[in-house]
């Protein structure tokens, strides 16, 4: 094993993965129309056992995974949960903890607290119950949300937010700002979301337009410059959606280069979106972490340069953003070997621009969305 | 003038922030929420003399009796430098 490693490094080649991801359930609570699960989601039906996560966590520690997020999903669904993080934290990870808010309550932080849990970040859907609940096809999870982030933060833990934004409440960035400071919190993720799995589906009552991008940056520029003044201690992070870049980003910093994520059933991905690409993946339950890493055709399909297309092959820049996202390649032009057509070299360019004028004009109304949900996602699983 | 910080200033680590030797990778990284900011050696070397205890002018005597064929005026200028930039960048606080 040491062997390997070794030789990898010598080649310049792959090393170890630093983040593991560790998806427990695609069960959810909610229902969220952007969700980045996969479309057939429904079709999974056996979870890994506690005992199969334990040594999956045993075993990316031992490859020098450090990093790592219990995900979904909703992870708290998980009754063992607790003794997954335990469990993660005794073997040195840093454990984060990437939640809806829903399931959460005053004792079973106390409990993740003891089991070590080192953060814990809750998403919100919007500054108002009504737009989070149609979003999230549920009436009472924005108020939940609120009172557990209270309660996470009197935990004595920073309260870190995340907020996905999308053309029906990114108009409202300055009252999701001001909730977010009124809240007390420490960090504000205010993420776009990224047009795959459900929210490539609903693309186009997603997308902002241009105007509304430009404006939440403005705004959210302008909270900045208050908070500074006011000496309050909030982060804000704004992630612009892809769409709206001029060159891709290096996905994941590469495709199996430092990241690892592990579905509810024990498929190994590059990342939480690869499923959907038309390739199978290793399964932890056939196959031992390391083999699946470095070994694996799936693994080292997109490893390197050598299978990229014009016009990455000779670019200058392909080391530094891989080509983007093959997820994005895929859903765009069928072809994931294909440049990122987020890139503004790229032949399929057109496509994205196609989508930035839709979202000039798009009318698709909030409760147009398709929701994520057991039912909607059993058209999509293969027969 | 190089700025200096207080040497009875008192830093720790950012709450929820913890340094931690990484064998895989044959050195110290600082952990937070969802990243890692991956050590040099010296950097490593003072942030694990931050125990919440000691002072600026304990870290600084500490590297010198522990590093003691290194000169000691740049091993506490190495200290002063690093911590200042560490709180600057947010990694680390004082009282």
């Amino acid at each position: 094993m040491t062997d390997r490693t070794h030789t990898a490094a010598i080649n310049g080649a792959t090393g170890a993965p630093l983040w593991l991801l560790a998806e427990l359930t695609y069960r959810c609570p909610l229902q969220c129309a952007y969700c980045s699960n996969p479309l057939d989601f429904a079709a999974v039906q056996e979870e890994l056992t506690t005992a199969e996560w334990i040594d999956v966590l045993s075993q990316a520690r031992a490859m020098g995974a450090v990093q790592m997020g219990f995900s979904g999903g909703e992870p708290l669904v998980r009754r063992d949960l607790e003794e997954l993080v335990a469990e993660a934290r005794r073997l040195g990870f840093y454990t984060n903890l990437i939640t809806s808010g829903l399931g959460l309550d005053e004792p079973r932080i106390e409990a993740l607290r003891e089991a070590g849990l080192d953060h814990i970040q809750i998403s919100l859907q919007a500054s108002d119950p009504d737009v989070a609940a149609a979003v999230a096809g549920s009436p009472k999870a924005h108020a939940k949300k609120l009172a557990m982030a209270r309660a996470v933060k009197a935990a004595g833990y920073p309260m870190v937010l995340n907020v996905v934004l999308h053309r029906h409440n990114i108009d409202r960035i300055d009252e999701i700002i001001a909730l977010c400071d009124e809240l007390g919190a420490d960090a504000v993720e205010l993420a776009n979301c990224q047009m795959y799995g459900w929210a490539h589906l609903n693309r186009e009552g997603l997308l902002p337009s241009r105007a509304q991008l430009e404006a939440a940056e403005a705004t959210t520029a302008r909270w900045r410059e208050r908070l500074v003044e006011r000496g309050r201690d909030m982060r804000l992070l704004f992630v612009v959606p892809d769409y709206y870049g001029e060159r891709p980003k290096a996905c994941m910093g590469g495709w199996g280069s430092i990241f690892m994520t592990v579905a509810p059933d024990g498929a190994v991905l590059p990342c939480h979106s690869a499923r959907m690409l038309p390739m199978s993946f290793p399964n932890v339950r056939d196959q031992g972490l390391e083999a699946i890493w470095y070994d694996s055709e799936p693994f080292n399909r997109y490893r390197g340069d050598a299978w990229m297309q014009a016009p990455c092959r000779s670019c200058e820049e392909r080391h530094k953003d891989v080509g983007g996202c093959r997820c994005q390649a895929y859903l765009l032009t069928g072809d994931a070997t294909a440049t990122d057509p987020v890139c503004s070299l790229s032949p399929d360019h057109h496509l994205i621009e196609a989508a930035r004028r839709e979202a000039e004009t798009a009318t698709r109304p909030i409760a147009a969305l398709t929701l994520r949900n057991v039912h909607e996602s059993r058209v999509f699983c293969r027969q | 003038m190089m700025a200096t910080p207080e040497s009875a200033n008192v830093y720790r680590l950012r709450p929820g922030w913890r340094l931690q030797w990484e064998q895989a990778q044959g050195r110290h990284v600082l952990l937070y929420p969802e990243g890692m900011v991956q050590l040099n050696d010296s950097a490593g070397a003072i942030l694990g003399q931050l125990d919440g205890q000691r002072d600026v002018a304990a870290v600084v005597a500490n590297l010198q009796a522990q590093f003691p064929d290194a000169p000691a005026a740049a091993i506490e200028q190495d200290v002063h430098e690093f911590l200042l930039d560490a709180a600057r960048q947010g990694w680390i606080q004082h009282d």
